[in-house]
């Protein structure tokens, strides 16, 4: 069960083609006389996911993973930008249609306890998909149901049940059979297995894969733990401000990363060994998202930033093939020895 | 556990705690035994429903009124156990504190967090409410909340999850407690975050000589912030020792499960992540024997027979199994390098 590296021919059509994504909120007015501030949440996001693939987004709070997943779900429109799925632009689409597309891309949430209605039984759950696309009869429905419910390593005999006589982990399974029933192309999981218990965690992670090696998904993996995406996803995005401040495969990315943040985030991971001892670190303060600061946004928690840094913003660039960074000293953090993994 | 020489700060011993839970009495904590000394760490390590954090409440005072408590703590000697309310709200954020593991509900959203951080001085110390004052924003300054002269009258809601953790951190060592209690301190904030935030607990604990119970599920959290650690399950200790040696060479199959089922960076792709059968019982319904004979790879009748005693497989190290010759035969050891 190796993952095969598919070099992709630049005609195949992305199944997902991300471009020049940006989300402003605007903030509540504290003053009569000043204009109301905004939250730059994605500030110019270009990604693209291939059949089959994944990318895994991390990131701390506020870096803007949780926007994204938004956007990627035509859940809000963005400010300006573009989201195609297949090559249709799902924000030009006309909300029938876009009703429609919906079948091919699913999310699963990050609490099983709150994206379960507690009143429903787990066949309306599962089904809700469906019936929101249109009029099923009930007997197909429910083997629709019984296949998606094996498929997650349920019985059919859950069908009738609750959520509340089911553990964290089963109700997760539960969600990836909701978001598996319409048998879509692509799927958004936000901090999938972040609120469950180590070893259920592990059984999750490998359902995920089984069932992409068996249905030839894609997904969108947002998580703030470097491990689970290294565990499941072919390429790496890490943000910093609403920005991708890195991009590449796992093993370029954990190997020899370019960007400082990416190896701040390496570092903090703790290491589950013998002899493990603190290692200090230097206070870090977090930047604000609303400043519309000129230079680089990591500048002021970057141990490498000059003034050069501070003047000008990096953009993204190749630092090898398939592997972006956003840094002007990329080359000189990728000459540091590797940040070894726990 | 460990011979000591001079007396233990807290020592605990044979602690069972009764529940009462919707589905009827159950055990929560069943023959838990430790002490610590004077400026030492502990790690508390296990999933949800362990019976970590209510051997926690249980140094605190906290337990539901339903709960029945066996067994003793001391703190310096004296009885904690059957202590009164009014006594017990003499010790509690005076000297043992807490942090608790969400500073968003941690937090009195009514209150400055000027007034929270002050609240445990005017209580405990006689100082006057300008003195506390003072004291509050120097501990706000000493847990590195920026500004701290002027943001002491602002509320919980302004702040970010980090900082808010430094507040509640603030509010438990106000009294310079002697024995700090951290329930996941860290679950809830980001990896870069979580590094600060154990950087400040582990120089406070040195720099006040305080002891120190880390809560955590992080294998990884403990290794780096404990001397020892126990591992929980199922309202049982099944591993407990020196930290070094319990990573060095895991004695419990729970233990080894644990470490395996975490998913490593830099594994090859493609590797299945090895995980432990089922899930973690519910409280009511523990089996007799072993807490973990249901999930055990490597389970016997006679795991199921009664609990398993302690067996020391070196010094301090001791593994609540009947068949550590097996499990520490194939040991996972020191594969996590």
């Amino acid at each position: 069960m190796t993952m095969l590296q598919q070099t992709s021919s630049p005609a195949e059509l992305p199944l997902l083609d991300v471009k020049d994504l940006v989300q402003r909120y605007t903030l509540p007015r504290e003053s009569m006389f000043k204009p109301a501030g905004q939250v730059h949440a994605l500030n110019g996001v270009t990604a693209r996911v291939m059949a089959g693939r994944s990318l895994g987004v991390v990131g701390e709070s506020g870096s803007g993973k949780s926007t994204f997943a938004r956007l990627v779900m035509a859940l809000e429109q963005p400010s300006s930008g573009s989201v195609s799925l297949m090559g249709r632009d799902l924000n030009r689409m006309p909300a029938g249609e876009l009703r429609r597309a919906r079948r091919d891309f699913q999310m699963v949430f990050q609490d099983p306890y709150g994206s379960l209605d507690p009143r429903q039984t787990i066949a309306r759950i599962v089904a809700e998909p469906l019936t929101a696309l249109g009029r099923m009869d009930r007997a197909t429905l429910r083997g629709r149901v019984a296949g998606v419910l094996r498929q997650v390593g349920l019985r059919d005999a859950d069908m009738d049940k609750f959520p509340h006589e089911f553990s964290g982990g089963q109700r997760q399974r539960i969600a990836i059979a909701r978001a598996l029933i319409t048998q879509p192309k692509l799927i958004v999981a936000d901090e999938p297995v972040s609120a469950l218990d180590v070893s259920v965690q592990a059984q999750v992670l490998n359902l995920l894969q089984d069932l992409q090696d068996q249905f030839g998904l894609s997904y969108i993996l947002i998580s703030h733990d470097l491990a689970v995406v290294d565990y499941l996803c072919d390429e790496i995005a890490v943000m910093y401000l609403g920005r991708i401040v890195e991009q590449g495969s796992p093993e370029d990315l954990f190997a020899h990363c370019a960007h400082p943040y990416t190896r701040a985030l390496l570092e903090a991971v703790p290491r589950a060994s013998a002899g493990g001892t603190r290692r200090r670190r230097g206070a870090q303060s977090i930047a604000s998202q609303s400043t519309g600061a000129t230079g680089c946004a990591y500048a002021s928690r970057c141990p490498l930033a000059d003034q050069y840094c501070r003047d000008t913003a990096p953009a993204l660039r190749n630092v090898g093939t398939a592997h972006l960074a956003a840094c002007h000293h990329a080359e000189a953090v990728m000459a540091l020895p590797p940040a070894a993994g726990g | 556990m460990s011979g000591s020489i001079n007396t233990p700060l807290i020592e605990v011993r044979d602690l069972g705690i009764r529940l009462n839970t919707s589905r009827g009495p159950a055990q929560a904590v069943r023959g838990v035994s430790f002490s610590l000394k004077r400026g030492e760490t502990l790690g508390l390590v296990g999933e949800s429903g362990c019976g970590k954090s209510v051997t926690a409440l249980a140094l605190m005072g906290l337990l539901p009124d339903s709960a029945v408590v066996s067994g003793s703590i001391r703190l310096d000697g004296s009885e904690l156990v059957g202590l009164s309310d009014a006594n017990y709200g003499k010790l509690r954020g005076n000297r043992i504190s807490m942090i608790f593991q969400e500073p968003m509900t941690a937090l009195n959203p009514m209150h400055t967090i000027g007034r929270q951080v002050a609240e445990p001085l005017r209580r405990h110390t006689n100082c006057s409410a300008a003195e506390a004052r003072k004291e509050a924003i120097a501990l706000l300054d000493r847990v590195g909340l920026p500004d701290a002269a002027k943001r002491v009258d602002a509320y919980p809601h302004q702040f970010s999850g980090g900082q808010r953790q430094r507040v509640t951190i603030a509010m438990a060592l106000a009294c310079q407690p002697d024995v700090l209690i951290a329930d996941e301190p860290t679950t809830a904030l980001d990896v870069t975050i979580q590094g600060q935030i154990l950087d400040l607990i582990a120089g406070l604990v040195a720099e006040r000589g305080m002891s120190m119970i880390l809560i955590s599920h992080d294998l990884g959290v403990i290794a780096e912030n404990v001397q020892r650690m126990m591992v929980m399950y199922g309202g049982t200790v099944v591993e407990s020792g020196a930290t070094n040696a319990v990573f060095t060479r895991m004695g419990h199959p729970y233990t080894q499960g644990l470490f395996r089922a975490r998913p490593r960076l830099g594994a090859r792709k493609g590797t299945r992540l090895q995980t432990i059968a089922g899930t973690v019982p519910e409280l009511a319904d523990l089996p007799s024997g072993c807490t973990f004979a249901d999930r055990c790879a490597i389970v016997e009748d006679r795991c199921r027979m009664a609990l398993p005693a302690v067996v020391d497989v070196s010094a301090g190290h001791g593994v609540r199994c009947v068949r550590t010759d097996v499990s520490m035969a194939e040991a996972v050891g020191a594969v996590g390098a």
